[in-house]
């Protein structure tokens, strides 16, 4: 357990350093950047014409689906970590196991490519 | 000792950013918080020495649901600053829920349940602690517990097959590429040669008179 935890502090050690520069980089601009603002200079630059709109738009619902599909294989792969990890330990069954579990999800992707789930019209 | 240093870190900061999600006016925002306290419950797993559980958290919860938490903020476009005033209205139901829940967690200590462990709980086997907490999951996850494997896989299966039949509709007269179709066209089928006599006038056979 402490070996554990000890294998972990230098990823501990890394975060805290990026955490100490992130905070160095963002507040820098504050104390040594030229300030001299202009209405012109901080208003938001399109291409030379005013802004058709603000940038905080709705999203297409459609998004949704693809994020949701993008979870369940994020999940299936999560199970297949843990399975090439004890590979040799777990033998034949353990592979066919796996197998099943793959054979399923695959039938799941072929409905949702044969659907046109993938696709955005 | 460095131990309890991070287990405060990480649990102060937890609860910190857990009230942050409820208290923070943008919703955007609370989600941010919401994948912060998701990355120091991570960090509680690890102390606790769930490595597996740890990684599990900051790839599925952080990469998937939080993305998946941030469309429904942006898509649903709805008035926050009305759902916010219905916040009074619910506040009696939501209160009596977190008093039943705190009431169950004094009782839980207070007879002391979850103080000690109970005599009946599974002794790990001999040589277990020498493998890490990937293995011992592996080791049992694919064999010994393979229905509950499979009925995860069927799980999975129902989600997929859910979520395109409730949120896909493909819209009517939307041309798309056949690539297939493409491929096989030949000079033979593409091209049509006619005859026009002098004078008169000829439509092709493939779209007929106007």
């Amino acid at each position: 357990m402490d070996q554990l935890l000890t294998d972990y502090l230098p990823l501990a050690v890394f975060i805290g350093v990026s955490l100490a520069f992130m905070g160095i980089l963002m507040l820098a601009p504050f104390l040594v950047a030229v300030k001299n603002p202009d209405p012109e200079k901080v208003s938001a630059y399109e291409c030379g014409f005013n802004a058709f709109d603000d940038a905080r738009m709705k999203f297409d619902v459609r998004f949704y689906l693809v994020a949701i599909l993008f979870i369940i294989f994020d999940l299936e792969v999560a199970f297949l970590f843990p399975w090439a990890v004890v590979f040799k330990d777990i033998g034949v069954y353990g592979f066919w196991s796996m197998m099943l579990f793959l054979g399923v999800l695959t039938v799941g992707f072929i409905y949702e490519w044969r659907k046109g789930a993938l696709e955005w019209d | 000792m460095l131990t309890a240093v991070f287990f405060y870190l990480f649990a102060v900061l937890a609860i910190g950013s857990a009230t942050m999600v409820i208290v923070a006016r943008n919703p955007v925002h609370a989600v941010l918080f919401l994948i912060l306290t998701f990355f120091n419950a991570a960090g509680l797993f690890i102390l606790l020495g769930a490595e597996f559980l740890a990684m599990l958290l900051v790839i599925v919860y952080v990469g998937a649901v939080a993305v998946l938490f941030l469309f429904v903020v942006m898509m649903l476009d709805v008035d926050f600053a009305e759902l916010r005033a219905g916040f009074i209205n619910n506040a009696p139901i939501g209160l009596i829920v977190a008093g039943i829940v705190l009431i169950e967690l004094v009782a839980l200590f207070v007879t002391g349940a979850a103080g000690g462990l109970p005599a009946s709980i599974p002794v790990p086997a001999p040589g277990v602690e020498t493998l890490t907490n990937t293995e011992q999951i592996g080791r049992v996850l694919y064999t010994k517990y393979v229905y509950f494997f499979q009925a995860a896989g069927l799980v999975l299966l129902v989600a997929m097959i859910g979520a395109i039949v409730l949120t896909l509709r493909h819209r009517d007269g939307v041309k798309r590429q056949s690539i297939a179709a493409q491929n096989a066209r030949t000079p033979a089928t593409g091209l049509e040669v006619i005859k026009v006599p002098s004078g008169g006038s000829v439509f092709p056979a493939s779209e007929g008179p106007r």
